[in-house]
């Protein structure tokens, strides 16, 4: 097995032992959706109308969060260290934790998202496409968010100032993913183009996160 | 741990062998008449046949609080008088309190269908099961992250308490911020008062999921139990190696 | 592999953290087939170097070098040749013995067929293999360490304070390991207090030069 897939399954194994933080992501998603209805009321064309902003939000919130201690925990046990003396090159380390991270916590997230979408009112035609969106750019909020979790790592703090220095990056993701699912649910504009563009975020995020993340973790060395 | 502590779970461990196989038949056979009787239960003037999602909506409702107050007793148990039985008992009831919740919520959005055209509404019960299950589902998480079940169970129990006495406060609160949005409820779930015919196979059913339960939660405290054995049987054996 | 010409050699080697010199003017050679110790009192930047030469900190001044490595041995490549054994062990407590060593195995890159029922029962791990590694006690974690070192071939063994945690049986078979990667042309580098069992290996003296 290559070192660069040994990393995933075990990253993938550990989140679904004991204390791991598998279903946490969808967990949180959950929980934060629902609360949201308590701060505006039960008008289900209201919460239809803002149901794609929710979701979004809530999405956003839960995968930054849970990536928390995505290499907080390597380093506090010496694992860091041994995953740096590897001949796999550091950004494709990172980028393999990313991947597992994604599949274990978002993943899940945009699974139970019908579920949510029938709280909010959303119409059943209109669910699919909003998963959809919420599938191509999770993994953009994952990457962005693993730069964060390596400045953590360097700076020794996590939690909220992650998310304040995270946040604003993800702007971007924010406007087009909100944008694509609302073209699908209300129109006029169409689909396509805001779908497309955050595609092409979430490609790029690819690239730019895995090389910031080594960056900050090569930074954390000194 | 004392020999002492060991007897309780010992003592339980036998006679849970002795009384599950009966507890599952009576179950089995109470069941199987109160779906006879539900089978023959007279459709409802308005709702037709869908009222008898009633049958299995009311009693796991029923069930979904009566797990959480089993969980109350059982958290009083393990902070009060430390009774090693008792936070086995806190952590099978949650799953299984979860589970109700859930068929609860999924029956009730069924019902809701027809009735509202949409499948969710945010009904002030439908919403106060809501919250229910997410402290359920908070229970369950907080037993997943703990690889210490003794740590656990302490703040287990604590989270029971404590969602004991804000469940009516969760009630009330729900009640009152969907009253404010929704001045007039169109439809009311329990309807007028309940015939016998009806009555009847509510109350068997109910009596069937409650057997249900207890089978469900003797069971899972003997897995608990035997789980927590095999684990200070290996960590006996990670220390003579 | 053409051990007989290998060399690490460490150039003038500085190190500084938080704008406190740890270290300078560090030079010295190992040879195929040598163990050196580095000894010093508390705070002499014994394990510093060591994270120095595996690549984990960097240095301020100076270089360490793997030569004579058949392929291309440039500075880069010295921590992929190298096993850095500290004070954490790595072992993640929802894993079982054998996942933990099968993953590092895997992810450092074992030639062919991991060795690692092997390196299990050569630290007396085996019969604990299938069980989590949050049972073990401080000085199985450290023998599940060691089984890194067995079950990965690498020239290079950086080893902080290698018998902490270990009882005497631990020790000498450790000890045996050690003679054993010598004896097959590996280097040892290892900060230490006490012996460490070696006969006669080169002693770096740190903290004592200025």
């Amino acid at each position: 097995m290559t070192a660069f897939t040994s990393l995933i399954l075990r990253d993938m194994r550990l989140s679904v032992r004991v204390g791991g933080g598998a279903l946490m992501g969808a967990l949180f998603y959950f929980v934060v959706v629902s609360m949201i209805p308590f701060a505006i009321g039960p008008d289900l064309n209201l919460l239809a109308r803002i149901g794609p902003a929710m979701l979004w939000i809530g999405a956003l919130l839960s995968t930054l969060l849970a990536l928390d201690r995505l290499f907080a925990s390597d380093h506090d046990d010496g694992s860091l260290d041994l995953l740096t003396m590897s001949s796999l090159p550091l950004e494709l380390t990172v980028a393999a934790k990313a991947i597992a991270h994604w599949l274990t916590t978002a993943l899940p997230l945009v699974i139970i998202t019908p579920v949510l979408g029938l709280m909010l009112n959303i119409e059943l035609s209109a669910m699919g496409y909003v998963a959809l969106t919420l599938l191509a750019g999770t993994p953009s909020l994952t990457f962005i968010g693993l730069i964060g979790a390596a400045l953590s790592v360097t700076l020794r703090r996590g939690g909220l100032l992650m998310a304040i220095l995270v946040l604003p990056l993800t702007v971007p993701v924010l406007i087009f993913g909100v944008a694509a699912a609302n073209a699908a649910i209300v129109g006029p504009a169409p689909f396509g183009p805001p779908f497309t563009i955050l595609c092409a975020l979430s490609l790029a995020s690819f690239v730019l996160g895995p090389f910031a993340a080594a960056a900050a973790l090569r930074q954390g060395q000194e | 741990m004392a020999l002492i502590d060991l007897a309780n779970p010992t003592r339980f461990l036998a006679l849970a062998s002795r009384v599950l196989p009966w507890l599952a038949a009576v179950t089995a056979i109470v069941f199987a008449y109160g779906l006879y009787r539900v089978a023959y239960a007279p459709d409802d003037y308005q709702q037709g046949a869908t009222v008898k999602i009633m049958f299995l909506h009311v009693p796991s409702a029923w069930l979904a609080m009566m797990g959480w107050g089993l969980m109350t007793v059982a958290a009083l148990g393990t902070l009060v008088w430390r009774h090693p039985l008792a936070d086995v008992a806190v952590k099978a009831a949650a799953p299984i309190g979860a589970a109700f919740t859930f068929i609860c919520l999924v029956t009730g959005s069924l019902w809701g269908r027809p009735m509202w055209g949409t499948y969710w509404v945010w009904d002030a019960r439908l919403t106060s099961v809501l919250v229910l299950f997410l402290l359920y589902l908070g229970m369950l998480a907080l037993y997943w992250t703990a690889d210490d079940p003794n740590r656990a169970a302490r703040a287990a129990a604590i989270l029971a308490l404590v969602g004991a006495v804000n469940i009516p406060i969760i009630k009330f609160s729900v009640d009152w911020w969907n009253t404010l949005h929704q001045p007039a409820s169109v439809v009311r779930m329990d309807g007028p008062a309940i015939d016998p015919t009806i009555l009847v196979p509510l109350l068997v059913m109910a009596l069937a999921f409650t057997l249900l339960f207890f089978t469900l939660h003797i069971a899972a405290m003997r897995n608990e139990i035997l789980r927590r054995r095999v684990r200070s049987m290996r960590m006996m054996q990670a220390a003579n190696a | 592999m053409k051990t007989d010409r290998m060399q690490l050699i460490c150039d003038s080697l500085a190190c500084e953290r938080g704008g406190r010199q740890v270290f300078a003017g560090v030079n010295f050679t190992v040879s195929a087939g040598e163990a050196m110790v580095v000894t010093g009192r508390n705070g002499a930047g014994k394990s510093t170097l060591l994270r120095v030469i595996a690549g984990l900190l960097r240095a301020a001044q100076g270089q360490v070098t793997l030569t004579g490595l058949a392929g291309a041995a440039d500075e880069a490549s010295l921590p992929e040749q190298a096993h850095y054994l500290g004070h954490l062990d790595a072992a993640k407590p929802s894993l079982t013995v054998r996942e933990n060593l099968t993953f590092w195995a895997d992810f450092l890159g074992a030639s062919g067929d991991p060795a690692i029922d092997t390196a299990l029962e050569a630290v007396e791990l085996d019969t604990l293999a299938d069980l989590p590694a949050a049972y073990l006690s401080a000085g199985q974690k450290r023998r599940l360490s060691i089984a890194r070192l067995l079950a990965v071939k690498r020239p290079v063994w950086l080893l902080d304070e290698p018998t902490s945690a270990l009882d005497a049986p631990s020790q000498a078979r450790l000890t045996s390991f050690m003679c054993e990667h010598l004896a097959g042309g590996g280097f040892i580098v290892a900060a230490t207090h006490g012996p460490i069992g070696l006969d006669a290996p080169r002693e770096l003296r740190m903290g004592a030069a200025g």
